[in-house]
């Protein structure tokens, strides 16, 4: 039997990894970190397998995916810049690389651009708090950030785009 | 069962170990202000009204989820205690668009009669006026998000009495609400079962029966005692 109707492989990977945790409800948080993992954000199609997998009901499911910022129910874009917002970046003004890099994107944070290729999103601690203010770019921790450190990283990702185009 | 001893605003009480400081008192004929507390499901602390002093500790400690201790003694009602219920009361009215007027709850409304009972004829903090919408869905029900104090009531019969699991709350701070499945219109859930005791137990206007207007939502919570005691003690009780 085919994990999934759709005979997408990933459901089989997932379903791999739930059993891995004996299908236990208290695990649904480490069952949504592999299936973002696997699929890229969790779309509702996703989360009702998860709900069904653990036996949970879906309105469950769906509160603790929203409760935490880390997972996505839309798709992400090509490139994914996190500014750290928690205390110690937000002191040493990561508010002031957000604003840029919300300025120099046109959107704002948690959202993507129509383009899909960047996403901004921000975290309430990264635990980086040495290195504040912290910005992670593709999964990356820089250090010490600066508008036009936030600036020029973005410039960096658009330029191979506008190349192609 | 042991029983513990404690005393509630100067008078000596026993209760059983289990008890919540919240039973005790009521055992006792003291009322706490309550708004997310509801007989027969289980609490969650979520309103914070019903705080309480406790000796030996600086912090207040809600009443529904605090289990009575040997010895304990309780301060229901004090200065800071009214302070601080009537700013919570306050910072619930400023947080969502509570229209007591035009709301079909009004004169039936516990979010209300609290306000008034802590005299507040007026609110210090600027009113937030989110846009929340209406799920007008369901045939038969209604959810009105900016009546919503999310005390989570709807959330806990759901799941705890009817078992449906329909509700729960999406998001988090002041940006959470209450959802249905997969945050979906209300009327296009599978879980539902139409049973109506989330309307039952909402305290204010955010759950309606379709077609109520103006003040004509009254409720009738013993209904929800009554299932809770038959399903779970497999007890008949009929309030006369």
């Amino acid at each position: 039997m085919t994990a999934h109707a759709s005979g997408d492989k990933r459901f089989k990977i997932l379903e791999a990894h739930i059993k891995k945790f004996q299908a236990r409800q208290d695990a649904l948080i480490e069952v949504l970190h592999k299936a973002q993992e696997l699929f890229g954000y969790l779309e509702d199609d996703l989360l009702l397998f998860v709900a069904h997998r653990l036996k949970l009901p879906p309105s469950r499911v769906y509160g603790v995916a929203t409760f935490y910022h880390f997972f996505c129910l839309k798709p992400q874009g090509a490139h994914t810049c996190v500014v750290c917002l928690g205390t110690a970046c937000y002191v040493k003004g990561s508010a002031k690389v957000l604003a840029a890099a919300e300025a120099a994107a046109g959107i704002k944070s948690g959202e993507t651009t129509p383009d899909s290729q960047l996403s901004l999103l921000t975290a309430r601690c990264i635990g980086a708090c040495a290195i504040a203010p912290a910005v992670v770019y593709d999964g990356q921790v820089a250090a010490k950030q600066t508008p036009e450190m936030v600036l020029a990283q973005l410039e960096k990702w658009r330029e191979p785009c506008k190349a192609t185009t | 069962m042991a029983a513990k001893t404690l005393k509630i605003d100067g008078r000596q009480v026993s209760a059983a170990e289990d008890t919540t400081v919240l039973d005790a008192a009521a055992e006792a004929g003291i009322r706490i202000p309550t708004l997310c507390h509801l007989e027969g499901v289980y609490d969650a602390g979520a309103c914070r009204l019903c705080l309480v002093e406790v000796a030996g500790t600086a912090k207040l400690l809600p009443a529904c989820t605090t289990l009575v201790a040997e010895g304990m003694e309780v301060v229901t009602q004090s200065d800071r205690l009214r302070r601080y219920r009537r700013m919570t009361l306050e910072l619930l009215l400023a947080e969502r668009n509570h229209v007591c007027a035009v709301c079909v709850a009004n004169g039936h409304c516990e979010l209300q009669s609290l306000a008034s009972e802590h005299g507040i004829d007026h609110v210090r903090y600027d009113y937030r006026f989110p846009r929340w919408g209406v799920d007008a869905t369901h045939p038969r029900f209604g959810l009105d998000h900016n009546r919503c104090i999310l005390c989570t009531r709807c959330v806990r019969v759901c799941w705890h009495i009817e078992g449906a699991g329909t509700k729960n709350v999406a998001g988090r701070g002041a940006k959470s609400f209450i959802i249905d499945d997969l945050n979906q219109p209300w009327g296009d859930s599978e879980s539902c079962t139409s049973c109506g005791k989330c309307v039952l137990a909402c305290p204010t206007g955010a759950l309606f029966d379709r077609g109520s207007t103006v003040g004509e939502m009254e409720r009738d919570r013993t209904k929800l005692e009554f299932i809770v005691n038959a399903r779970e003690k497999k007890q008949w009780i009929v309030s006369e």
